[in-house]
């Protein structure tokens, strides 16, 4: 639609002689608007030949000018109301069916499958988007793993209040978040080996996961201290004292032996995580790494394409494992695996962990013992809505809500009587 | 927008390469048209004949025909644009206008409440990525189901001169209150009262949300409202938990996938989402703020366009704002600021020397961080591309040479008395290197700029100089 000022049509008039138009007045400021912009010059003829003329060529091109120019004496005109009637449409959803599906993995292996576990848990499977169990069923929906380390560990205080008591110890901090935090599963984070902390050596620190396969019976997740040299031989040795339990090794990178990984994973019925840092291609390259060079089953790997909290890189996060995800179903088989989310980085954003904000402008940052536990889920829910299917967390809220959240959205919760919001006060 | 192909839209333009929309072709006009950056109008030449020219002014039709957007753009209150999107998902080409956030008041409500309720919405603000993330809105609600005491209220919140929602589904509300405020959205329409508040909205030219869990009235409700060229939102409703919220999850995604994949034209309007729902559920308080958030943060993710809230507190406004900052980022351009030299709170000669990179999080972190802590000091800005400290050192654009580069060009160097420079903890490998490359001393900083204030109280003059 284009726009004719009032002004412009008294212009147009002017060289067709007319000084002024009777008996109208105009009301304010007017802008004409034209649908498909008649020929103007055309229109000026005709209004060339009286003020009167003006309106009826006007209207009949469609200008609203009874609203406009108002005669001096309104003249009445009762349009009769026209009966409204509701048009009858059906909604009909655009179906959409995607070629390709999720592979399967499961974690932990019960005395049946060679392992000492209570249960197992299975990770993907999806034939289409997370949730979108309108289109396919979800046979497994994302689990939830909670973080638990060799040492203590610096932790936001809102956090380390709920692992005071078993900081030293991680039998016991591994029985706590399953027993009081319903962790699905636990992660052991080996984090003293870290030749920068205590450098324990690799024999002693599986000791660990031994223990933590006593103290508890659900699947297990493993991971090193991030140290491209070390690890690869601490988890190979993980790999071996934790025969047949199928455990998630974490993380096998392109910077490091991951084929040393991805073969003690296979020798030893396990699962590895293939870590890469937000960049599908890397993803694709080291997944076929592991599966083509090494030989591991696809039943065998999970992959996390990194995790980057609100307001850090979120963007860049979600994007990057909804990409990947919709790939899988399109068909790409490089990226068919289940994802895994270190949902706790969403600590290290000061939003999670300051007291206040440390600038002037802003408004007040309200609660921390809420606003922590709201920005961990709020990261975790996100990406859940990409693809995830396990996450690692630490706030046992969080953990809670995210949870709910889970099973509501895979349909497995209840109808809830609720009134309507409009009437509540 | 119909058309995937930049052609289409150079067939209709005038292809003189005349210059006047800002681009160097039509060509290049047409290819800014088609991702957005870019609009019909800023081609005067073609807006200009088509004044002239009938067959001119039907190109210009059919070009505004292939390029409206696949969902259509509402205006609330004075410019406030809703809906408008292209893609279902954001890495197919970017989400445009960023979930609408409104807050209630009700007409039963004291004044004081009501009042500080609009001032919080009025003066929230949170520093992000170099602006300040603000609220929008404010819903009035009619709880009283009188028409007098509605009026009263929404004449009162209008002060406060933001967009407004005026919510009541009975019409003699909405009439009444319709004489305080300008191209309010109308909430809401439904199978019992959609020819008042069609009327109404006629009448007043408003933009109305049509109500309904059934998708086909919906639907129909939509078309009816279209038909009579009233600009239409779509609340398919917000059942707050259980099996209506994964009812309410599945109603959304069908009508935007339906609306854009589907091309149904009767239904490709914003969605409204009412995470206040939650405030229904038999809950604490605490699990009701918490369960409004995450209602939220999921729509954000998925297709709302405008959302009513209910809880103001700063905890919970704080990550919906920022997750909307997030999913509404232009993933097509990296955001980066100028590189360069900055001066933070009138640095002198004695004043230290810092760096950072144009990563415009990394930036403007960095920058409000130094401003606020009072210190003054000369921050340069490295062009990494628009990569934070740690992806840039770790991906080589975080290079000795480039920041020796940078300072010869900044001459940095003329303007302080000293020769120390403070790299962020997180490039902390490159000290060695950089001191060989530059000739300065270089010490290392805090790992996050936040604590900046702390150190630099300790470390800052450096030691040696201060026994000189
Ligand atoms: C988002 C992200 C990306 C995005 C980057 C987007 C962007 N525009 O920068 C993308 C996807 C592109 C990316 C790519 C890569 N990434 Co990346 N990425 C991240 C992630 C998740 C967040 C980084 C971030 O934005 N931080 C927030 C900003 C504000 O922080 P910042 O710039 O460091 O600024 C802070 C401090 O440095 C300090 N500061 C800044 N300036 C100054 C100045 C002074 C004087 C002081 C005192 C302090 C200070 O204060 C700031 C505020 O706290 C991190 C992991 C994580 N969770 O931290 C990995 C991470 C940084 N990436 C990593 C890697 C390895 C890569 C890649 C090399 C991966 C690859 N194989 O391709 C590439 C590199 C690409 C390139 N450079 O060419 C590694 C780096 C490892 C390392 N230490 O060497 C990380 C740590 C992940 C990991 N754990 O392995 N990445
Ligand atoms: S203003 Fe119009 S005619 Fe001129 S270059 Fe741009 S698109 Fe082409």
């Amino acid at each position: 639609m284009s726009k004719l000022t009032f002004e412009d049509i008294l212009k147009l008039l002017s060289k067709y002689n007319i000084e002024e138009l009777e008996g109208v007045e105009i009301e304010g400021d007017i802008e004409i608007e034209i649908e498909g912009l008649p020929n103007l010059q055309a229109i000026g003829m005709e209004l060339g030949m009286a003020a009167y003329h003006l309106a009826r060529a006007a209207m009949m091109l469609g200008f609203p000018f009874q609203q406009l120019l108002q005669p001096q004496k309104p003249i009445e005109v009762k349009q009769k109301e026209e009966e409204l009637e509701l048009i009858k449409k059906k909604f009909e959803p655009y179906k959409v069916e995607w070629s390709g599906y999720v592979e399967e993995v499961q974690l932990g292996a019960t005395k049946k499958d060679g392992g000492t576990r209570d249960y197992v848990i299975k990770l993907g499977g999806e034939k289409s988007l997370p949730f979108y169990i309108f289109d396919s069923e979800q046979p497994n929906l994302p689990a939830i793993s909670i973080d638990v380390f060799d040492r203590p560990v610096p932790l936001p205080k809102v956090v380390r209040m709920h692992y005071e008591d078993v900081m030293e110890n991680p039998e016991d901090w591994a029985k706590k978040v399953v027993k009081e935090f319903n962790a699905d599963a636990v992660t052991i984070h080996l984090i003293s080996t870290d030749p920068l902390l205590d450098d324990t050596p690799v024999n002693e620190a599986v000791k660990v996961v031994e223990d933590v396969l006593q103290a508890v019976k659900c699947p297990i997740i493993v991971g090193g201290s991030g140290n491209k040299e070390k690890d690869p031989i601490l988890l190979e040795k993980v790999a071996e004292v934790a025969e047949g339990e199928r455990v998630l090794l974490a993380s096998a990178t392109l910077d490091m032996d991951w084929e040393r990984i991805g073969r003690a994973a296979k020798e030893h019925n396990h699962v590895v995580l293939a870590w890469t840092q937000m960049d599908i291609n890397s993803q694709r390259t080291l997944n076929r790494y592991l599966l083509k060079k090494v030989g591991l089953p696809r039943d065998s790997l999970v992959m996390d394409p990194t995790t980057a909290a609100l307001g850090y890189g979120l963007d860049y996060a979600f994007s990057n494992m909804e990409r990947a995800r919709i790939a899988a179903l399109k068909g790409d088989e490089d990226l068919a695996f289940p994802v895994s989310s270190g949902t706790t980085n969403a600590w290290g954003a000061r939003e999670a962990w300051m007291k206040e904000s440390p600038l002037e402008g802003d408004s007040s940052w309200g609660m921390r013992e809420h606003r922590g536990p709201l920005w961990e889920i709020v990261t975790g829910l996100t990406l859940a809505l990409a693809a995830v299917d396990i996450f690692m967390m630490m706030h046992p809220v969080s953990v809670a809500v995210l949870k709910e959240l889970i099973q509501t959205l895979g349909g497995k919760k209840e109808e809830v009587e609720c009134e309507d919001w409009i009437a509540v006060v | 927008m119909k058309v995937k192909s930049p052609l289409e839209i150079y067939k209709l333009l005038p292809q003189t390469n005349c210059g006047e929309c800002g681009f160097d072709t039509c060509m290049s006009f047409a290819a800014h048209i088609l991702d957005r950056s870019a609009k019909i109008e800023d081609c005067k030449p073609l807006v200009e004949q088509a004044k002239k020219s009938k067959k001119v002014a039907e190109k210009l039709k059919k070009l505004k025909e292939m390029t409206a957007p696949e969902i259509d753009e509402v205006i609330i209150g004075k410019d406030l644009k809703i809906g408008g999107e292209e893609v279902l998902h954001r890495h197919e080409l970017t989400f445009f206008n960023p979930t609408a956030l409104f807050f209630d008041v009700s007409d039963i409500m004291d004044e004081k409440t009501i009042d500080e309720r609009c001032s919080r919405v009025v003066e929230y603000k949170k520093f992000y990525v170099g602006r300040y993330l603000t609220l929008d809105g404010i819903a009035v609600r009619s709880v009283s189901n009188n028409p007098d005491k509605f009026a009263e209220v929404v004449k009162k919140v209008s002060g406060y001169g933001k967009p407004i929602v005026l919510i009541s589904l009975n019409p003699d509300c909405i009439k009444k209150a319709l004489d305080f405020v300008t191209n309010p959205l109308i909430y809401a329409a439904n199978e019992e009262n959609w020819k008042e508040m069609l009327k109404i909205a006629k009448k007043n030219k408003v933009p109305v949300v049509v109500r309904s869990k059934d998708l086909d009235m919906l639907k129909s409700l939509a078309a009816t409202f279209k038909k009579y060229e009233v600009p239409v939102v779509l609340d398919p409703v917000t059942e707050p938990a259980g099996r209506g919220l994964q009812k309410t999850f599945e109603r959304v995604i069908q009508i935007r996938r339906t609306a854009i994949l589907g091309q149904d034209k009767d239904i490709n309007c914003p969605i409204m989402v009412t995470p206040i729902s939650a405030w229904a559920m038999k809950a604490d308080e605490i699990a009701k703020i918490y369960w409004e958030t995450v209602i939220a943060s999921l729509f954000i993710v998925k297709y709302a366009d405008i959302m009513i809230l209910h809880s103001l507190e700063p905890h919970t406004i704080m990550p919906i704002v920022t997750l909307r900052a997030n999913i509404y980022t232009d993933p097509r351009t990296p955001v980066q600021v100028e590189p360069g030299l900055r001066a933070i709170n009138n640095p002198d000669r004695n004043s230290p020397v810092l760096i950072t990179t144009n990563f415009a999080l990394t930036y403007y972190t960095v920058e409000s961080d130094l401003q606020s802590s009072g210190a003054s000091g000369w921050l340069l800005v490295l062009d990494t591309g628009g990569l934070g400290v740690e992806v840039s050192v770790a991906g080589g654009q975080f290079t000795p040479e480039k920041v020796k580069q940078l300072m010869e060009e900044t001459k940095v160097a003329e303007k302080v008395d000293h020769r120390y420079l403070v790299i962020p903890g997180l490039a902390a490998r490159l000290q060695g290197a950089l001191e060989d490359e530059i000739g300065w001393k270089v010490l290392v900083g805090p790992t996050d700029s936040g604590r900046l204030k702390a150190w630099l109280e300790e470390n800052w003059p450096p030691k040696k100089e201060i026994k000189n």
